[in-house]
């Protein structure tokens, strides 16, 4: 008790809890949540490129899985941590630690009028054909990316198939040639 | 490091500079960059095919191989950059399987999900339909009994087995070893035939379902898998003697597609291709799902990362499987072979014809589906070719609202550009064999 009364700086540290608001949970310099299996970081988009080198450094060795979400008619809630605005796309990358196996997962959030992300081939060379894939699907852009082309549609589609805008298309099924029962 | 040697001089030089002055990491950001020049996309080609020849500039040879190669493994086509028999740069093209099967994945139910997934990674479907329900049993929050844990293990091990009995038979084929090809394919006929009897089907089986799996093992199962683990052994010793310790086996395998632990890892390579480099990784052992903290094994690696290690990675991993099979018949557990919770679970057929409940309940499931929860779930298994992921976002409606599978074939798959690179014609055909990509999964 006397220790605390007797210096300041603690004191002040302590002092932001006071108001009930705790101090929301941050790795990397970015705010955590925790999913149903792995810790969640939302790092703003220009946080996007240092994080990952952050997370390099950390020894996450290799980018497991990248790839996007297009939230356009979501009904249920988003479950971002308060300060993150939720946008019409998200782009989710998972990293996998070899040393302690851990994994972690990120998620950027993109807004539909400006959909560009730095890309991660500059620390993360394996996340070359997984971000083509979401370019190529989701059309978003991945800034800096050393060849930005679609990967597995034709290089002349126009549309970006997964986007939750685009059409699925059926076929009609007859049954007109079908035997009947008798 | 070679591959940094021989980037050619072009504009990217700047953006390589750009990146390593911002302080960024890892060495190895060029790897995708040498092979980027490559790529243009047909428009631009078409722009520059009237431009005058420059001798000087102009000794290399583009050659496309494929998309209907016999080596290519189904519709991979490579562009490769020619030195006389030299492959210096090359890009894999892809998508000519590419049937938008993650949006279609949007539109199934989640009982319908494992038919669609399964057809992806044709020749370990059972894998696929595994990932995608251990994703779904996360979202639901269910633990699936005893004896259907056992029996995804017994059917995916088997699987494993049949899967590099392909690999052993195309990788034969691809070499020159032509009776390989017909061994390898006959053992794996024998395996197939075992899953004929269990899950009615050859291939796709739709047979691991969230909540379990479709029917549980018919009678004779046990005989069925005796059989086969008795038949196996003394063949994988026959293969031996035809391959392995043959001169000309390892020449055309050994130092061919020489690849780092570090390239590999940047490269996010998983499976044999990473084990082939010394790095001892494997979820089966490090991640373990299903009940493989249970069961003893080894984990196969190599120490050269060539095309020889990757090889011999999957021959023992056929003897490691067997090993686990063993196992599995001896604990192969009694009771239910799918979860009893009436919100995933048809009612049993008895059932529909007594009780008007049960019939609704029966219909309600397969008209409507099962609602999941909201939220998003990650699982992943080891594949015979390397980390099988399913990542699936739930809205809490009957169907998925977003699927997505990591694919380890279509990551693995940029390997190819760097272990082929300075290498001969000849050799990249071994390279494009002994990663084993399944073009289905690759495109899906």
């Amino acid at each position: 008790m006397s220790d605390e009364v007797g210096s300041d700086t603690t004191e002040e540290a302590s002092e932001s809890d006071d108001d009930g608001v705790p101090e929301p949970e941050r790795r990397y310099g970015c705010l955590v949540s925790s999913g149903l299996d792995m810790a969640v970081l939302h790092p703003e988009r220009d946080q996007w490129l240092p994080t990952m080198g952050a997370l390099f450094s950390d020894g996450f060795d290799m980018c497991i899985d990248l790839t996007a979400v297009d939230y356009l008619t979501y009904d249920g809630q988003r479950r971002l941590p308060a300060g993150i605005e939720p946008e019409r796309f998200e782009v989710v990358a998972s990293f996998l630690c070899f040393e302690r196996r851990e994994r972690i997962r990120t998620k950027v959030q993109v807004p539909a009028d400006d959909a560009v992300v730095a890309s991660a081939t500059s620390v993360y060379p394996g996340a070359d054909f997984l971000e083509r894939e979401v370019f190529d699907l989701f059309g978003i852009e991945f800034a800096d990316h050393p060849d930005l082309s679609r990967i597995l549609m034709p290089e002349s589609w126009i549309g970006h198939p997964l986007r939750k805008d685009y059409a699925t298309g059926a076929i009609p099924v007859q049954f007109k040639g079908a035997p009947g029962p008798r | 490091m070679t591959i940094t040697d021989q980037t050619p001089e072009s504009d990217i030089g700047d953006v390589a500079d750009a990146v390593s002055a911002s302080g960024v990491p890892n060495q190895l950001y060029e790897l995708p960059r040498r092979h980027a020049v490559l790529r243009m996309s047909e428009v631009q080609a078409a722009e520059r095919a009237n431009d005058p020849i420059d001798g000087e500039n102009d000794q290399t040879m583009l050659v496309n191989m494929g998309p209907s190669h016999p080596s290519t493994h189904g519709v991979l086509r490579l562009m490769l950059e020619m030195d006389g028999e030299i492959v210096r740069r090359s890009k894999p093209v892809i998508g000519y399987l590419h049937t938008g099967m993650e949006k279609t994945g949007e539109n199934l139910t989640y009982l319908q999900g494992p038919t669609n997934v399964t057809r992806m990674d044709y020749a370990s479907p059972l894998f696929t339909e595994l990932a995608f329900s251990l994703t779904v049993e996360k979202l639901l929050g269910i633990e699936v009994p005893e004896r259907a844990v056992w029996i995804r293990m017994l059917m995916t091990e088997m699987n494993r087995i049949a899967s590099h009995l392909l690999f052993m038979a195309t990788n034969g084929m691809d070499l020159g070893a032509v009776s390989m090809m017909i061994y390898g394919w006959r053992e794996r006929e024998e395996v197939l035939r075992f899953f004929e009897m269990v899950t009615g089907l050859r291939m796709n089986h739709n047979y691991i379902r969230p909540g379990g799996v479709a029917a549980d093992l018919p009678d004779g199962w046990r005989d069925a898998v005796g059989r086969l683990l008795e038949m196996l052994p003394p063949r994988l010793e026959e293969y031996d003697i035809l391959m392995t310790g043959q001169p000309i086996w390892r020449d055309r395998l050994q130092g061919v597609g020489v690849i780092t632990a570090a390239e590999a890892m940047a490269l996010s390579a998983t499976g044999p291709i990473l084990r082939s480099t010394g790095v001892p990784w494997d979820l089966r052992r490090d991640q373990p799902y299903l009940a493989y903290d249970q069961v003893e094994f080894d984990i196969v690696v190599g120490s050269y990362g060539d095309s020889f290690d990757r090889y011999a990675i999957r021959l023992n991993e056929i003897r490691e499987s067997i090993r686990i099979v063993h196992q599995i018949l001896d604990k192969m557990p009694k009771g239910d072979y799918r979860v009893q919770d009436a919100k995933v679970t048809p009612p049993p057929r008895a059932r529909i014809d007594e009780s008007m409940e049960a019939l609704i309940h029966h219909f309600k499931i397969f008209t409507e589906g099962f609602k999941v929860p909201e939220g998003e779930a990650y699982a992943a298994v080891e594949s015979p070719r390397g980390e099988l992921g399913c990542y699936i976002v739930s809205d809490g409606s009957p169907k998925p609202y977003r699927m997505h599978i990591r694919g380890p074939s279509f990551i693995n798959l940029q390997t190819l550009p760097h272990m082929m690179a300075d290498g001969m014609l000849a050799d990249a055909v071994a390279v494009i064999s002994s990663v084993d990509p399944i073009m289905g999964e690759v495109d899906r």
